[in-house]
């Protein structure tokens, strides 16, 4: 087990492999200005080390993953591969797939045997190697199986395989293991970080992309964690301990804490920026707000966020969402990472049904911004009724056409729970709820 | 024949059979190639021969013509597809073209198509020839190639990124990535046009251009010839052939491309229903075929793969040069679009007014007929759709007997039915709805029976448990569910009933023309008298209207089927 040490971190001058420099991702937006997913981020990816990237969903952490990759052009700054720029996909990076991207007409040894036929490979060759790395990869016996044959964790040990087949210097990893179960997931990060930490695999260094801080924490030499407003890198932290990792010690807890803690900052900063400008919903369904704010109140009011999470067996990012839902509406807020319920919270989890609808519909009316501009503008109207078209046209001129959508979705689901409008699929129609008019006739 | 030894198929005799059996197709097919062709450009004005015993040749001769209007039609699609999909540019122009396009009736294509190339080939049976293989390009291009562009548009994200990623050259990413996932698409609808060259491949094959008749050797001009002359017994004889060389072919052919493109599927879950096929198996079992893929195709795939990798590594270059490529073929399309549009305006502004008159009046009786013939199709294919897409086991049975119905051209039944009728005591009018009707059908019905069988079993099986019947269970719960399905199938079923309506409106029958009032009939009559003029007039109204309903009834509808009834 003396193979199991921790690689070098810092050796005398630790070489830097890829390189992101300034680089700013944005698009126009159709009512004029620009989106910015990326704002002037920098980063480096040095020999020997495993990088994991975390950060709230719509951070653009996989447009930087892209970027690093060459599949995607920054708007500016640039992109190093050993010094040189680089121009599109690079030889010597490789890279998996969340959804594994298996061409599923190829059987599993085309499938690896792919990258070396693109490298003009001869045939022998070829096979040799690909049988090589399937069997590093412990899929010996599927060669001749089809992706559809296969579970998700053997599809994706197909996706590593064909990754590693051409003996990366770089292997860059999109969330890898998150469209994977639990045990599964577990298995393969382990057999991973086996391979890396034996030598098993001539690539250099890793960098992974992932919204569980737990494996960011388990796997990697540094966490680098991006934040939304602005869109950039707000923090790193080295975990700093000898493989392999047990999550259950006091020092990984405290590593874990501390992107939480980042994380958390960065949601508190964005409420406060986000002030002149219509504040980006977090995109939590009604229903697990509402659970989330009954479930704290049956807990005394106060929960520590990341064991609720293990407790309802999400994934911390998946909840966060709605713990972000239920700090904007002024249901509880955020104290060292633990979630604690304000009055009105406890004013919600007691009510009735019918009062839970008012008092979700007073907080709405009364903290976001998107409803209030809904209901006020269908006030003006007579009748009162808008076409979605018009709060789209509205919000894209605060987000990117594709988020404008997924907002005036959350503002469609918290409003209906609410009964503050109404939204009527068939016409596209946004209107007000005039019970008097109902009873009228 | 000495390499045959070294082949496996000796060391596996178990294989033996399928074997043989392949090789006595093979060898079918090549003497009957052979035996076809050179006889016929030794006597080139030979008129259509009525004896049973020219049918084979008939038959052959046929099929060379379409298979090559296939491989063109195939070709085209693939160019152009890429084209549309690869350049914005292009795209903008091609798109919109293709689909006024694919609404233009092939018939209307005839004259031109015609004259262009009588004149272009001094030998007019040369002329001829190529003239009928365009003309049945013109029915089956269209679809292959919005089906392939539309697979271009919906790669899967991910895969091309592991593409790149990969650096797969373009000819790699072409042959492994793009062409893969349009196989289905490119199978279906290659049955699809085949389905279409057979039923105008009547008038492909004869043609009348004022007052001259144009004939070539073949199966479409053996049933032409035999109805114009009312010989009733060589007109079934001429069905028969029809209808066994499209079954023939359905089952050696069309049916184990589709059963094999099912290897193509996005979607990583297996289907136990899939389209199967017993020659597929066969020749999946076959060691001959089996030695061929070993020992020829691999090696030439592999050939071409190094090839073609060192010229194209970089995949900006062939981008550029679609680009490139896209806008020289967009200034020639605009060009030639331009000079095509003033001369039809200046054809189009010859005809007097009675000729609008009549397109007028024309319109509304074929719309009327489309209509009327899309309820009737309606009115037995929901029921009886519903009704065998529940049952699974009706399904099996019904589905390849209702298949082999629908492969039998209306177009060649036409003159049947009107004889029929005709002794019944109804009139043309009811014949050509019939013909319409016969030649709409079968889409609702086949997407009906889909739509039924798509239905999840738990709403079956709640609809049965909230004892919802009658009325209620159709308007509640089969008809919303199989709305998607209704509108595909309308859809297509009225672009085929105006394509039939070129047919089904006019015929020369034992030497008496039959017309009833309609566009497509005002049509076909302007080319036999060659009133050019009408032609183009007639022909843009159709296409145009065509296009209109598309576009207002059919496109909301899709929509509406998307948004509220998918399910």
């Amino acid at each position: 087990m003396e193979d199991f040490r921790l690689r070098p971190v810092t050796t005398a001058l630790p070489v830097v492999l890829l390189e992101a420099r300034g680089v700013t991702v944005s698009f126009p937006r159709p009512g004029g200005g620009a989106a910015v997913v990326l704002d002037r981020v920098d980063l480096e990816l040095r020999d020997s080390e495993i990088l994991a990237v975390v950060g709230p969903s719509g951070s653009g952490k996989s447009t930087l993953l892209r970027i690093l990759a060459g599949l995607l052009a920054p708007t500016h700054g640039e992109v190093r591969y050993r010094g040189q720029p680089v121009h599109g996909p690079t030889p010597g990076v490789a890279m998996v797939f969340q959804t594994f991207a298996l061409f599923p007409w190829l059987t599993v040894l085309e499938n690896v045997e792919l990258g070396l036929r693109a490298l003009g490979v001869a045939p022998e060759e070829r096979r040799r190697r690909a049988l090589q790395a399937i069997d590093l990869i412990g899929l010996d016996g599927f060669e001749s199986a089809f992706p559809k044959e296969l579970s998700g964790g053997m599809r994706q040990r197909v996706a590593f395989a064909r990754a590693l087949v051409v003996e990366p210097d770089v292997l860059l990893m999109d969330e890898p293991f998150s469209a994977l179960d639990a045990l599964t997931a577990e298995n393969l990060r382990t057999d991973l970080l086996e391979l890396w930490l034996r030598h098993r695999i001539p690539t250099r260094a890793m960098a992974l992309v992932t919204h569980n801080i737990e494996e960011a924490v388990f796997l990697s030499d540094r966490v680098v964690v991006l934040g939304t407003t602005p869109a950039r890198v707000i923090g790193e932290v080295r975990p700093e301990l000898p493989h392999w990792r047990d999550r259950e010690s006091p020092e990984f807890r405290s590593r874990v804490d501390e992107v939480y803690a980042l994380l958390a900052g960065e949601r508190q900063r964005r409420l406060v920026h986000a002030r002149p400008l219509l504040p980006r919903l977090p995109p939590a369904p009604v229903g697990l707000v509402t659970g989330l704010v009954e479930l704290v109140h049956d807990a005394d009011g106060r929960v520590d966020v990341r064991e609720l999470a293990d407790e309802l067996r999400l994934d911390l990012e998946d909840l966060l969402p709605a713990v972000e839902a239920a700090e904007l509406l002024g249901f509880a807020t955020s104290h060292d990472g633990d979630l604690v319920l304000t009055d009105s919270g406890r004013a919600f989890a007691e009510a009735s049904v019918q009062d839970k609808k008012e008092l979700f519909r007073q907080a709405l009316l009364e903290r976001v911004r998107t409803a209030q501009e809904v209901v006020q503008t269908l006030r003006r109207r007579k009748p009162p009724r808008m076409p979605a078209e018009f709060f789209l046209d509205l919000l894209e001129r605060h987000f990117s056409a594709e988020e404008a959508r997924r907002q005036l979705a959350v503002v469609v689901d918290w409003g209906r729970y609410a009964e503050a409008f109404a939204y009527e699929e068939a016409t596209g129609e946004f209107s007000l709820e005039m019970e008097e008019d109902l009873l009228g006739l | 024949m000495s390499w045959l030894p070294n082949v496996r198929l000796l060391r596996l005799p178990r294989a033996s059979g399928p074997d043989l059996l392949l090789l006595a197709l093979l060898a079918a097919v090549v003497y009957g190639l052979v035996a076809a062709v050179p006889g016929e450009f030794k006597r080139p004005a030979a008129p259509v021969d009525l004896q049973p015993g020219a049918l084979p040749r008939y038959a052959g001769l046929s099929l060379l013509r379409m298979t090559a209007a296939y491989g063109l039609s195939l070709g085209f699609a693939l160019v152009f597809g890429y084209a549309a999909a690869r350049s914005r540019r292009v795209e903008r122009v091609l798109v919109p073209l293709l689909d006024v396009l694919q609404s233009v009736p092939v018939l209307s294509f005839m004259p031109a198509v015609l004259l262009a190339m009588v004149a272009l080939f001094p030998r007019q049976e040369v002329g001829l020839e190529v003239a009928s293989v365009l003309l049945i390009f013109t029915g089956m291009v269209w679809n292959l190639t919005f089906s392939f562009y539309h697979s271009l548009l919906t790669l899967p994200q991910d895969l091309v990124e592991a593409a790149r990623m990969m650096r797969l050259s373009g000819w790699q990413r072409f042959t492994l990535l793009e062409l893969p996932a349009a196989a289905i698409g490119l199978a279906w609808n290659s049955v699809m046009s085949w389905a279409g060259g057979w039923f105008f491949l009547m008038a492909c094959e004869a043609f009348v251009l004022v007052d001259r008749t144009f004939t070539l050797p073949g199966l479409g001009s053996y049933l032409a010839e035999a109805s114009s002359r009312g010989d009733l017994r060589a007109v079934a004889l001429g069905l028969g052939t029809m209808v066994l060389t499209i079954v023939v072919l359905d089952q050696l052919v069309w049916r184990p491309v589709v059963a094999w493109s099912q290897k193509f599927k996005l979607e990583l879950t297996e289907d136990p229903l899939g389209p199967r096929s017993w020659f597929l198996d066969l020749l999946r079992q076959s060691a001959l075929a089996r030695a061929f893929a070993e020992h020829v195709w691999a090696p030439l795939v592999e050939g071409l793969d190094r090839r073609l990798r060192s010229g194209a590594v970089s995949l900006s270059v062939p981008a550029r040069w679609v680009g490139g490529a896209g806008v020289a073929l967009a200034a020639a399309a605009m060009v030639s679009a331009g000079w095509g549009l003033v001369s039809l305006a200046r054809l189009v502004a010859r005809v007097p007014s009675e000729g609008w008159a009549a397109i007028a009046v024309g319109a509304a009786a074929t719309s009327l007929r489309v209509l009327l013939a899309l309820a009737l199709a309606a009115l037995w294919t929901v029921p009886v759709g519903v009704a065998v897409g529940l049952r699974p086991r009706w399904a099996r049975v019904v589905q390849p007997l209702a298949q082999i119905a629908a492969s039998v051209p209306a177009t060649a039944l036409f003159p049947v039915v009107l004889l029929v009728i005709l002794r019944v005591g109804g009139g043309l009018q009811a014949a050509s709805v019939l013909v319409m009707l016969l030649g709409t059908q079968w889409y609702l019905l086949f997407n009906v029976i889909a739509g039924a069988s798509a239905l999840p079993r738990d709403l079956q099986e709640a609809a049965a448990s909230l004892r919802l019947r009658g009325v209620l269970w159709w308007r509640s719960f089969v008809l919303p569910a199989i709305f998607p399905y209704l509108v595909t199938g309308g859809l297509t079923a009225q672009g085929g009933a105006w394509n039939t309506s070129i047919v089904s409106e006019f015929l020369e029958f034992g030497g008496r023309r039959y017309q009833v009032v309609g566009l497509g009939g005002l049509i076909t009559s302007a080319v036999a008298d060659g009133n050019m003029p009408l032609l183009a007039a007639a022909t843009v109204t159709m296409a145009g209207l065509v296009v209109a309903v598309n576009r207002l009834v059919w496109r909301r509808l899709a929509r509406l089927a998307e948004e509220r009834y998918h399910l």
